[in-house]
């Protein structure tokens, strides 16, 4: 009894130690960049462009990377958006959303979703070759786009199936066709599309691997689709190796402004998510 | 009538736009397999998958080497994360007062929001340091930090909230009815959880496994900049790797001008993609199988 008893609690402290380490991991991070960036946070971080070259220049800060993913992250989410949505309400609204063909085409989404963003890249980088685009905004806004796809589609997805059965009948009852219907539902789901925009959105301003070969780097701010477009992972990646202290300042800085933008991205939408997932995808 | 028509034409549309999508699958395969092609002519599968030559310059493409650096991270991530996690999901599901479980959960949610190569920044400005001052003098004699052991540290971090999640909503799933019966029959919690739980949840811990494995395999950056990129097969734990995603993020788009180096970049990526479809369509399969099984 005694050894049983003891058995209990020696694992109950161990249950304990591990949930400390997993979610005390979060703070360690966050603390982590936190500590390093702050010191280099200023104005200019966030105004200027780098001067003299992200490289080797010492003043400015990372404009061009912040607007780059901005524009990489928003464009690509619209895109995707563009694509998801009809997708969404086909395998919801016209297959009936229940039978072998909507599950395989469910599972089909979910194994995208676990293709590597590196795969993504240079699949996309294989495709602008063919299409003839060079490195620049187009490239990366193409590649992240195959890259939130899968999670645009599967979050709505959930989220259509959490419309109320009655309130697809009662449209049809009413004579609707079925794309007059799926109106009816996408008025009843605009928060969680927001939802979706906001994951996509969060998964496409953080990739690196994606980005890499497909949008280039560029100490400017790109003021056409076929210009070069630094990103602010790249700039984190490309300006910690660097020698030089302030270079590296302006990464930890980076650093810091991404995860604070990822951050509120994540609460804003899990707060929005808590309404409509069931199950959510991983 | 006209209405009619445009639901024809929309859900035309709407099916175009799904087959293209979900086509992607097998047009990333047969992409990257169109252009490793190449290689594949010159060299055989056998010869790719277990010669640890690596001379780009001679033709000579082994990828051993980087084939062992993805499995040595993996494992050390897998081998880290998978007790913890499973510890933690048994806390948070059987033992967590409400209060802190609503503190928890978020938690987990937003450390799997944190980008990759912040992980990656984490790694070298706090894990590099550790292993290279406190761990690893220990064991070796000099180690930079640089790592398979850091990359698989990293990795373990990444793949936390992965493995947290799925098996706390497996295990939420299972009917209280059965822990009940178990705890009424005199059994500790803990051997509840040993005997019953453990038993009832094992289908959704392996396919949690599974995908974490899979997502650790493909991990490119926060890998990249914490192992040391060292093309040779590591022999310990504090010896730097260098996995296949790294290989293919380090070296596109500057090598290109040594021939066959794009087909051998490409055959990595032909070979995360294969090994990672099919860890992803297993485990899917598992979970969709237990959700199934639930509803019925």
């Amino acid at each position: 009894m005694i050894r049983r008893k003891l058995e209990e609690s020696f694992f109950r402290v161990l249950m304990v130690l591990a949930t400390i380490i997993v979610a005390g991991s979060f703070f360690l991070i966050v603390g982590t960049i936190f500590y390093k960036g702050m010191p280099f946070m200023n104005w200019d971080m966030v105004t200027k462009i780098p001067g003299g070259g992200f490289y080797i220049g010492k003043e400015g800060g990372v404009l061009n990377a912040i607007i780059g993913s901005l524009y990489v992250a928003g464009g690509a989410t619209v895109l995707g958006l563009i694509i998801s949505i009809p997708v969404a309400i086909y395998i919801n609204m016209y297959m009936n959303g229940k039978n072998y063909v909507a599950t395989g085409l469910r599972i089909a989404f979910d194994v995208l979703f676990g293709i590597p963003s590196i795969v993504y890249g240079a699949f996309g980088f294989f495709i602008m070759i063919y299409l003839g685009i060079r490195a620049s905004l187009l490239g990366g806004i193409l590649a992240v786009t195959l890259l939130v796809i899968p999670i645009l589609v599967r979050t709505l997805d959930e989220v259509i199936q959490t419309v109320p059965k009655e309130l697809r009948d009662a449209a049809l009852s009413l004579g609707a066709t079925r794309w007059e219907m799926s109106k009816v539902v996408l008025r009843q789901i605009l928060p969680g599309i927001f939802t979706a925009i906001l994951l996509s959105f969060g998964r496409a301003i953080g990739d690196v691997a994606s980005v890499l070969f497909t949008a280039g780097f560029s100490d400017n701010i790109p003021t056409s689709l076929h210009q070069p477009a630094a990103t602010l992972p790249l700039a984190i990646f490309f300006q910690l190796s660097s020698p030089i202290e302030e270079v590296q300042g302006r990464a930890y800085a980076s650093a810091l402004i991404l995860t604070i933008v990822v951050l509120i991205i994540t609460i804003f939408s899990s707060v929005l998510a808590k309404r409509f997932s069931k199950n959510k995808i991983q | 009538m006209f209405r009619l028509l445009k639901d024809k034409i929309y859900s035309k549309l709407m099916l175009v736009f799904t087959l293209a999508s979900v086509s992607l699958v097998l047009l990333i395969g047969i992409g990257l397999y169109y252009k490793s092609l190449p290689l594949l002519h010159k060299l055989s599968w056998g010869t790719l998958l277990t010669s640890s030559e690596w001379r780009p310059l001679k033709g000579l493409f082994g990828f051993f080497p980087f084939i062992m650096g993805t499995l040595w991270v993996t494992a050390i991530a897998i081998i880290i994360a998978l007790p913890l996690c499973l510890l933690t999901s048994f806390y948070i599901t059987e033992y967590a007062p409400a209060r802190i479980r609503k503190i928890l959960i978020p938690f987990v949610n937003l450390l799997s929001g944190i980008p990759p190569v912040i992980f990656g920044v984490w790694g070298v400005l706090f894990i590099i340091p550790l292993i290279q001052n406190h761990i690893a003098p220990h064991f070796v004699e000099f180690s930079t930090g640089y790592s398979v052991l850091a990359g698989g540290v990293v990795l373990a971090v990444m793949i936390f909230p992965l493995i947290v999640s799925i098996v706390c909503e497996v295990l939420m799933t299972i009917p209280h009815e059965l822990k009940n019966a178990s705890l009424a029959l005199g059994a500790t919690k803990w051997e509840t959880i040993k005997k019953v739980l453990l038993r009832k949840a094992k289908p959704g811990i392996i396919a949690a496994t599974v995908l974490a494995i899979s997502r650790a395999f493909g991990e490119t950056i926060a890998v990249l900049m914490v192992c040391g990129n060292n093309v040779a097969v590591p022999h310990s734990v504090f010896d730097p790797g260098y996995p296949l995603p790294a290989l293919i993020a380090n070296n596109y788009g500057e090598m290109l001008s040594i021939p066959m180096y794009e087909s051998a970049l490409m055959f990595a990526a032909l070979l995360l993609f294969i090994i990672i479809l099919l860890f992803n369509i297993i485990s899917r399969l598992i979970l969709v199988r237990l959700e199934r099984g639930l509803s019925e």
